[in-house]
């Protein structure tokens, strides 16, 4: 379903992801885990259109994302790490935009709304502005957009960042119930290792931009002779705290933040 | 088309959605209207030029569709900092629908405002000498709006935070303001202020606000119009460029 070689992303002198290669298959929960800056988002943001991998090959369901963008944009759905939501517009309005500009029909879309956010507990505040949401409300009702148009593939970069134990259970639970219902391919990254451990059925660890393993949970613990996931986690890639430099993406974000009363 | 639609109407339901901002966007060129209109107008008078209430009014409601217009494109900036964008950037449209949807958007706000602000001129004792002509101010108003919408747009497209913004505040926005005659007559300006008035497309919008309302001109109506629909036209396309250049 997604396939990747040797993909290489440079901003100026220095590389983000370096010489990257797997493949996920159809209707797999498949985890890119990596430290801060590794390099999960800028990948994910290359699968995605958003960016221009330096070099490489990437296909998505047998389609080159560069050539064929809005073909494979219609393939997938993406929850972004940062919010992506109309605060102004309420939780259907930001739905119906969504519909509409992937192409739902008017009476599918209708339906699809109301089955999605009934499954992820908004339906009783769909007519609320989402500005009044709580950072969990929010987060699910990105993943119930993201599930709008059926996609194929659905990409989760950080989705239970911020979240507190119970919103992220109940949203890893419906994740795996679509991904069973829908047969949807899921292509997450995360900081939780125990969450990794419970949701994917393939890992693949990533480090300063290079694949620095790849396997089932089980594999990757064999490989580095450890019992936990958290444990092989910090084998591969060291103990050291890597800060993120602080870019001027990273300060915005700070900055949305701040604004938006900590909401995540 | 319906990409378009949908783009348009978010930037409606913002604008109706936000009574304050709405409020508040009114209050600057109320300060304007009263205080230049009324505080000037003796001075105007006394010069031998009329009534300066007059006079102010075309280029108070000038002002409004051009800040308003300049603003809705340039909440492109918010739309990259609160993550709305990028939600557009990767739904399977093409980047130019979601660009034209926004402007018209945004110009449509602006025209809103103007027409806000033109009931408020009236109000306040604004009587335009045709009533035949104010279908010609509208023309204006929309010409206004989408040269200042797209413009915004581009410049919103070439930032990537609102670190900017303020600069372009003081020394773009401000200045088209002042140097567009909105204030005073462009009739014997000394020669540099004339040529940098002249380079403002602002001046054109205001030049034919007061031709269709006032019945005077400096350039005339038909120059105005084609100068502004030349210049929609380059920004528009320039706009459009920078759109789909974004990169998150
Ligand atoms: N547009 C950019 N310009 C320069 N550097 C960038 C840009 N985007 C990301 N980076 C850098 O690339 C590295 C990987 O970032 P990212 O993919 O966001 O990491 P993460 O694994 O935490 O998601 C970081 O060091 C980040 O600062
Ligand atoms: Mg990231």
């Amino acid at each position: 379903m997604i396939r990747v070689r040797n993909l290489v992303k440079s901003f100026g002198a220095f590389t983000a992801v370096n010489d990257v290669s797997f493949d996920v298959e159809r209707g797999e929960i498949f985890a890119f885990l990596g430290p801060n800056g590794a390099g999960k988002t800028t990948t994910i943001k290359m699968l995605t259109t958003l960016l221009h991998p330096t070099s490489g090959a990437i296909k998505l369901d047998g389609l080159d994302p560069q050539k064929h963008q809005n073909e494979a944009r219609k393939r997938f759905g993406i929850v972004f790490q940062d919010p992506s939501l109309d605060g102004d517009l309420t939780a259907w309005e930001n739905m119906e935009v969504h519909g509409v500009l992937y192409h739902v029909p008017h009476r599918h879309r209708r339906e699809r709304i109301e089955e999605l956010l009934k499954l992820f507990e908004l339906w009783e505040r769909r007519k609320e502005q989402v500005k009044k949401f709580s950072g969990g409300m929010k987060r699910r009702l990105e993943i119930a957009r993201g599930f709008l148009h059926t996609p194929r593939i659905l990409f989760l970069d950080e989705p239970t960042l911020g979240l507190d134990p119970q919103s992220r259970n109940q949203l890893w639970n419906h994740v795996k119930k679509v991904n069973e219902a829908e047969k949807v391919t899921v292509f997450l990254t995360t900081h939780y290792m125990d969450e990794a451990d419970r949701v994917a059925h393939r890992i693949g660890v990533i480090d300063h931009g290079r694949l620095v393993a790849q396997g089932t949970p089980q594999q990757i613990k064999d490989q580095t002779n450890t019992q936990s996931l958290e444990e092989a986690f910090l084998a591969l890639t060291g103990t050291t705290i890597r800060d993120e430099s602080a870019s001027g993406a990273d300060q915005m974000r700070q900055f949305a933040r701040m604004w938006s009363g900590g909401r995540r | 088309m319906r990409a378009i639609y949908i783009l348009w109407l978010r930037e409606l339901k913002r604008y109706v959605r936000s009574r304050a901002q709405i409020v508040a966007s009114l209050g600057q060129p109320m300060l304007y209207l009263l205080v230049l209109g009324f505080g000037l107008g003796p001075v105007f008078q006394r010069a031998g030029n009329g009534s300066y209430f007059q006079f102010v009014a075309p280029g108070v409601i000038g002002m409004t569709v051009l800040f308003s217009s300049i603003f809705s494109g340039l909440g492109l900036l918010w739309d990259r900092q609160f993550g709305f964008l990028k939600e557009t950037l990767v739904a399977p449209v093409p980047r130019l629908q979601i660009m034209i949807g926004r402007t018209l958007g945004g110009a449509t706000v602006a025209i809103v405002q103007g027409l806000l602000v033109t009931v408020v001129c009236v109000i306040a004792g604004f009587r335009p000498h045709h009533l035949m002509m104010v279908p010609v101010a509208l023309l204006f108003m929309i010409l206004i709006a989408t040269v200042f919408a797209a413009l915004g747009v581009a410049i919103g497209s070439s930032l990537q935070d609102m670190q900017g913004f303020q600069l372009i505040m003081n020394f773009l926005v401000m200045p088209i303001f002042f140097l567009s005659g909105a204030l005073f007559p462009l009739t014997g300006l000394p020669k540099a202020l004339a040529a940098a008035t002249d380079i403002d497309p602002l001046t054109y919008g205001i030049d034919g606000m007061r031709a269709s309302l006032l019945g005077l001109s400096h350039f005339g109506a038909k120059t105005d119009a084609l100068v502004l629909a030349v210049i929609g036209a380059i920004l528009l396309v320039i706009g459009a460029h920078r759109f789909s250049k974004i990169e998150i």
